[in-house]
């Protein structure tokens, strides 16, 4: 491991070309670098046209999603040292369309996002005079794990169904309708699922479980999806067999 | 629901494709396709087979082996046809060929069962 | 947003990637998905080779022989290798997946993952012994 590692970046400039291409650029890597240092040092003293998105370079914001090597990483995440000599392909998230350089739209999440409802649904909100919400460390445990979400998009980028079939709704949106699903205090699941059993709602998702392999937060959207087919599955038996006014 | 959609029936007749042929087919193969045929196991006497095949459970377990993992098997290769090879628009002819064929050979196992006795 | 942009100057040509026919080759894990998405091939060849061996069996001994014997021919026997290959894939990979959908519940805690693991192997074992003794026994 040198002084400095290359790291080969997509360029990709709407106003010039049709089409991407690359540009190498040298930078250094001290041990404790990570790809989005290496990215600041480009576009502090190399290239300062280069475009990407990143926040709070921890690991909490989500912004920083991008290809590396071939997967999806958290930049702020991947250290320089893991990659050896290099080279290091930094290229923009796969599965979605790239705006410029490394940055890419993701206007399509955010609806599916929208559209799963993502908060507390009430039949009847309780009053401020009655008190809070009460839920016990067990309740807790239920969802809390897929409230660890991002929003890093990562997944989305993992996922083969979402690449072949945008329309797909896809691991975050799914796995936060069930952080809410599953939450105690929650009572919108009937809503819910008119989304998510769609045709391009869960019954895409053929389980391959990239999705889970690749989230930074240990989310297990994966989990969460066939946990949530089953329950739509057999929600959708009882509907047959129950008439609804009964239900 | 806002639509009637078969997916839901489906995947849970696929999942429980899945359970029995994951249970049951592993060993049959071992033994019918491999230690009969070369002999490392003895196979069962004609009529000892017959009589395991005619008993009523037997023939009720093996049709709702065969006719699951049909499905199962339908199930999952109409979706590695529409995402391995991307032909998700010839997707009536996919369903007709996947689920068409395992009807088919499900009244086939049925027939043959039934016959047994 | 809407999702046709009319490209303007200030809203430049998005770049949109396609998929290749080959994406499944791209990582291993989407390979090793592939090759358990294709053991429904298998599984639906065994089905048939089993109905065949009904069919055989309700023929007559002379018929049931028959079908041994044509078992023995090398390309069925390469056939049913590599349907074992593949048919023990799709069972540890189910095994292996099935307790991220059956999540069951004690006295409000969840079972331990592990336990649904568990009881699905030994169910697979028990399953295997029934038929072994179904066939060989008795």
């Amino acid at each position: 491991m040198g002084d400095k590692i290359t790291l080969q970046v997509t360029r990709y400039r709407p106003e010039e070309e049709s089409s991407a291409t690359v540009q190498e650029y040298e930078v250094p890597c001290p041990k404790d670098w990570v790809v989005l240092d290496g990215l600041n040092y480009i576009k502090d003293r190399l290239d300062g046209s280069l475009t990407y998105r990143w926040s709070c370079r921890m690991g909490i914001c989500g912004s920083c999603g991008m290809t590396v090597n071939g997967e999806p990483k958290l930049t702020c995440e991947t250290f320089l040292s893991e990659y050896g000599h290099g080279p290091v392909k930094v290229e923009p998230l796969r599965n979605f369309p790239v705006i410029r350089d490394l940055v890419v739209e993701i206007g399509d999440f955010m609806r599916k996002l929208v559209s799963v409802k993502p908060w507390i649904i009430r039949n009847k909100e309780k009053l401020l005079s009655d008190g809070e919400y009460l839920q016990t460390p067990d309740e807790l445990d239920e969802y809390k794990q897929f409230g660890m979400c991002i929003n890093c998009m990562l997944c989305y980028s993992a996922c083969p169904i979402y690449g072949l079939e945008p329309g797909f709704i896809g691991p975050a949106a799914i796995a936060l309708a069930q952080r809410y699903n599953l939450d105690s205090r929650d009572e919108g699941s009937a809503e819910r699922l008119e989304v998510l059993s769609e045709h391009d709602g869960i019954w895409g998702c053929t389980f391959v479980g990239e999705c889970t392999e690749v989230c930074p937060k240990h989310v297990d959207p994966a989990g969460a999806i066939q946990r949530y087919k089953l329950t739509a599955a057999l929600d959708n038996l009882k509907s047959f067999v129950i008439p609804k006014s009964a239900r | 629901m806002a639509r009637r959609s078969l997916e839901p029936v489906l995947w849970l007749l696929f999942s429980a494709g899945g359970v029995a042929s994951a249970l049951f087919v592993p060993i049959l193969v071992l033994l019918f396709g491999l230690a009969f045929p070369l002999g490392w196991l003895s196979p069962p006497s004609y009529e000892h087979l017959y009589g395991v095949l005619r008993h009523p459970l037997t023939r009720l377990v093996l049709f709702a082996v065969c006719t699951l993992s049909l499905i199962h098997g339908a199930h999952r290769f109409r979706f590695t046809l529409y995402d391995g090879l991307q032909i998700k628009h010839l997707n009536e002819l996919i369903n007709l060929f996947c689920y068409g064929g395992a009807i088919v050979l499900s009244i086939w196992a049925g027939y043959l069962l039934w016959r047994l006795s | 947003m809407s999702e046709r942009p009319a490209y303007t100057e200030y809203h430049p040509r998005w770049l949109r990637r396609q998929p290749s026919t080959y994406w499944w080759l791209e990582r291993r894990a989407y390979l090793s998905f592939i090759t358990r998405e294709l053991s429904s091939i298998f599984i639906a060849w065994f089905v048939v080779y089993l109905l065949l061996l009904v069919r055989a069996v309700s023929r007559g001994d002379s018929s049931y022989q028959a079908f041994l014997a044509w078992s023995r021919h090398p390309v069925v026997l390469v056939l049913n290798v590599v349907t074992l290959l593949f048919v023990v894939f799709h069972a540890v990979t189910w095994f292996k997946l099935a307790p991220k959908a059956m999540v069951v519940h004690l006295r409000g805690k969840q079972l331990p993952a592990a336990l649904i693991s568990a009881s699905n192997y030994g169910a697979w074992v028990a399953a295997t012994a029934l038929v072994l003794w179904l066939l060989l026994g008795g």
